[in-house]
């Protein structure tokens, strides 16, 4: 498992490669020139060709490439245009808020998406089945963003129940040690800031979670059905076991399969969710960075961005061939 | 009349949107120790009938509309099966009335260890710490004569073979001593080396623990190998009783005779009739060997080679057919495979009328597969189910471009005729056929470009027995009519004695024995075809022997990748009869 872990992780290299360079030749083809949000309207020509010497702008776009490709071996991606910041260090900044959120969407949708999955298949076509597969079907079929606008309205404006925007209030000063706010105040002893941390996680973390929930539901529920139909169901039944046991013990152990696959696959369609959901909520994650630099024409912010996203796919593509071999004995990783 | 365990009376099962119940007015009655055989051919409803003194018929959509199933506890108390609530009778599962399966690949839970699967059952039903249950559960996997009990205990199911997996379920359902044991076609899905073996196991078992057995079976020869009482069930309802030996000395019924008169029995095929020898052979293979790798390690390394076909060479002449037998994993369907090209050996030749097709290109190999077809298994597996039969037929014709449309339809509807379908046949999908028809379908598909081999795996042995005679009968008169040359693949010496012209004998991917049938059937030169011969159940009751109830041991068919291939020389012990030499001497 080792071994295959680490050529997985080796596998990841060229991933990373071809998609930065393909990001790079998309950026090279839109139209605009980068110079110009560097510096004002106004400069003369010389400024111009100063500021574009400066930022490396001048040279042809392999060239830019290659140096791009050098400097990130060595840990530099750029240097954000926008923020005149290290890209890196802005990424890592945000990442946690992007991480905390996405966590919380994916906990909500696997603790209310498998239970119910996994009742609604011991006894289909019973009330509770029904209820399931309507709420399946609203979360799937919800748009995010208008459940986000909706959420907002009825229990920030009407209700004034909880906060519409951003991760925590003015002043709480609360020390970043993970940049999990969560984890943050839980580790401080600060219970206020926890509080307030989930009140802020609450709704953006349901509208991210609710057509992750909808699919973990019908998915775990078809795994379920054809699970109950095996052979071996009949066989722990003859055993004189418990419907309860019967269910969880053994047709859901064998059902796990799929629904992490479809948990692996669907956190990656969270991930960009994010992007919307988080500017809805006015998160400081790096959705809302990416959508702020690709306003901007921030290249190397938007290149640093993509390639982290990409890292953060193919991470979780891993996590979960590792949990395969966990669950089901006969899934060898070679 | 002994102390009776269970009397079933009276037992209707039903399904809703059925008008008729599967199973009629069922009535058995029981004593404890006894060894009762349940026997029908599919759709007899026998399956229904045990399913439902557990009640588990209920998980399925069955429903018991009738009948009373009064389990007796041996101090004179009583309780209906039929009656229970569902928290008594998971009480009785597993406890009194134990039940084992037809699959044991699929009977076991995947994903949990044999020592969790087992354990589950003894806490559940006895009070006992997890120590005492492991203690129980080695014991039982002692009685079922596993070797190596402990390490079985932390294996999962994959790990262990279709045999051993068998005698885990055994195991599973002794470590609660129940008073009754039911086997639902407890030996159907394993080769007959190991169903003999289960069988003795069960004998045995029965034996050492004076439990009842109720065993399901639509073999002849299981009955005649096990049972005390046999009773024979027929569209659901009980047709024919009685002790084993009136009911095979003596049948009441004209179903239960032709049941006997159906199962193909060893010995009874007449002698056959000498294949006039012709210059070349339709299907050649020579010195063949086929190895998988074995990767393992950090990258996947190529570490060693499992064994799959080794030096094999053979012949068929047109119109005469080669029997290959073995057990599962001996390597034969990997040979037919090989035959087929659609898997690449080491080294060797294969020889279509002469002509080696190893060395063919893509487009000589689409023209000689015209003259090698295939029939299946899986009758219902192997027809795509979208198709109309008309449609499947034709199919091999259009993809080789034989003939115009016209002369296309004209040839299905020929070939239809001719295996036996009614012309209306043509235009139907094939879930509309029963398992015979749809092998004809599948016999009338491969022989519809004339081929000069046919390759059959197994072709009946997933039909009922009734059926397969009809089937051998049909193959044979296609051989003769289109002279082609047939590689019959089947664990069923039964069969083979009907069919064969020749018989090869495969171990281990090793040719081991091959020649004339009545030689290699009557007088087996090798060892382990005396072994195989010797597993087949027997025809009557009062022929039982005593057969050893542990597994034999079986050798690892994995070899370093440096392993030279074997060349085997065979030594005539007979005319036309081969033996291998043994590497020793």
């Amino acid at each position: 498992m080792l071994g295959y872990t680490v050529r997985r992780l080796f596998g990841v290299i060229p991933v990373l490669f071809l998609v930065s360079l393909l990001v790079f030749a998309l950026m090279q083809a839109a139209p605009g020139d980068p110079v110009s949000m560097l510096i004002s309207d106004e400069a003369s020509a010389e400024d111009r060709a100063r500021a574009a010497e400066a930022w490396g702008l001048d040279q042809p776009a392999p060239v830019q490439y290659l140096n791009f490709v050098r400097n990130a071996l060595n840990g530099d991606f750029g240097t954000s245009f926008r923020y005149r910041e290290p890209v890196m260090a802005l990424v890592l900044d945000r990442l946690p808020a992007t991480l905390e959120l996405a966590l919380f969407a994916t906990l909500l949708a696997v603790l209310v998406g498998i239970p119910l999955g996994v009742l609604s298949a011991a006894r289909p076509n019973s009330v509770l089945d029904s209820i399931g597969s309507v709420v399946g079907f609203f979360g799937i079929s919800m748009p995010n963003f208008w459940l986000g606008i909706m959420m907002i309205l009825v229990f920030s404006g009407y209700m004034n129940l909880l906060p519409s925007s951003g991760r925590e209030p003015w002043g709480m000063g609360l020390d970043r040690v993970t940049g999990f706010l969560t984890l943050d105040a839980v580790l401080q002893g600060r219970w206020d800031a926890l509080a307030q941390a989930l009140r802020h996680l609450a709704m953006p973390a349901i509208v991210l979670g609710t057509s992750m929930m909808g699919i973990i539901m019908q998915v775990t529920r078809a795994s379920m059905l054809e699970n109950l139909g095996e052979d071996y169901i009949m066989t722990a039944r003859a055993k004189g076991l418990s419907g309860r046991t019967v269910l969880w013990r053994h047709a859901f152990r064998n059902a796990l399969v799929s629904v992490i696959t479809i948990t692996g696959l669907e956190f990656g369609a969270l991930i960009s969710g994010a992007i919307i959901v988080e500017t809805v909520f006015s998160w400081p994650g790096i959705g809302l960075l990416l959508i702020q630099g690709i306003t901007f024409r921030d290249f190397p912010l938007i290149v640093g961005l993509v390639l982290i996203y990409t890292s953060l796919f193919v991470l979780m593509n891993l996590l979960i061939d590792l949990a395969y071999s966990l669950v089901d004995p006969r899934i060898r990783m070679r | 009349m002994t102390e009776p365990l269970l009397d079933i009376d009276g037992l209707t099962v039903s399904f809703p949107g059925t008008p008729r119940p599967v199973v009629n007015d069922f009535s058995l009655r029981f004593a404890k120790g006894q060894v009762v055989a349940l026997v029908g051919e599919s759709g007899s409803g026998k399956s229904v009938t045990v399913k439902a003194i557990l009640r588990l018929i209920e998980f399925q959509g069955g429903r018991i509309t009738a009948g009373h199933g009064w389990l007796h506890d041996g101090k004179g108390g009583r309780i209906d099966l039929f009656a229970c609530s569902e928290q008594q009778m998971q009480s009785i599962r597993g406890n009194r009335i134990a039940m084992i399966f037809q699959e044991p690949m699929t009977s076991l839970n995947p994903v949990l260890t044999v020592g969790f699967q087992l354990r589950e059952a003894v806490l559940r039903h006895q009070d006992v710490t997890r120590a005492q249950a492991d203690e129980i559960c080695l014991e039982a996997l002692r009685q079922v004569r596993l070797s190596e009990p402990e390490r079985r205990l932390v294996q999962y199911p994959h790990e262990l073979s279709g045999g051993m997996r068998q005698r885990v379920m055994i195991a599973m359902a002794l470590a609660c001593k129940p008073d009754l044991l039911i086997a639902d076609e407890p030996t159907t899905a394993l080769d007959v080396t190991v169903q003999a073996e289960i069988l003795a196991l069960l004998r045995t078992i029965q034996a050492e623990t004076g439990m009842a057995v109720l065993i399901i079976t639509h073999d002849m020869g299981v009955v005649a190998e096990i049972a005390a009482h046999v009773h024979v069930m027929l569209h659901g309802a009980k047709i024919e009783h009685g002790p084993v030996h009136q009911v095979f000395d003596r049948p009441q019924q004209a179903y239960t005779r032709s049941l006997l008169d159906a199962a193909p029995r060893l010995g009874s095929a007449p002698p056959s009739p000498p294949i006039a020898p012709v210059a070349t052979a339709a299907i050649e293979v020579r010195n063949l060997v086929l190895r998988y790798p074995v990767r393992r390690g950090l990258f996947g390394a190529h570490r060693a080679n499992v064994h799959a076909v080794e030096d094999v060479s053979f012949a068929v002449a047109p119109g005469e057919t080669l029997a290959l037998v073995g057990e599962s994993g001996c390597g034969k369907s990997s040979l037919a495979r090989t035959i087929l090209r659609l898997q690449t050996p080491q080294s060797g030749e294969i020889r279509l009328n002469g002509e080696n097709i190893l060395g063919f290109d893509h487009s000589q190999m689409k023209a000689a597969r015209r003259g090698i077809q295939m029939v299946f298994q899986d009758p219902y597996a192997s027809l795509n189910p979208r198709k109309r039969v008309a449609e499947i037929i034709a199919e091999p014709l259009q993809i080789h471009g034989v003939g115009s449309p016209a002369e296309i339809r004209d040839r299905v509807a020929a070939l239809i005729a001719r295996v036996g379908l009614p012309p209306e046949a043509a235009g139907r999908f094939p879930h509309e056929f029963s398992g015979g028809q749809r092998q004809r379908i599948c016999i009338a598909r491969a022989v519809a470009l004339n081929p000069s081999v046919i390759i059959a795996d197994e072709p009946v042995s997933a039909l009922d027995v009734s059926i397969q005679a009809s089937i051998l009968e049909l193959i044979e008169e296609i051989q003769v009519e289109f002279n082609v040359a047939i590689l019959f693949i089947s664990h069923d010496m039964a069969v083979v004695e009907k069919v064969a012209d020749r018989v090869a004998v495969m171990y281990q991917g090793e040719l081991i024995e091959i020649g004339p049938r009545d030689a290699v059937l009557r007088a087996p030169a090798h060892p382990y075809t005396r072994q195989l011969l010797d597993a087949v159940p027997v025809p009557h009751p009062s022929l039982r022997r005593d057969r050893p109830a542990a597994p034999r041991l079986i050798a690892s068919p994995i070899h370093p990748v440096d392993a030279p291939p074997s060349v085997f020389v065979m030594d005539e012990v007979g005319p036309g009869h081969f033996l291998r030499r043994d590497r020793d001497n």
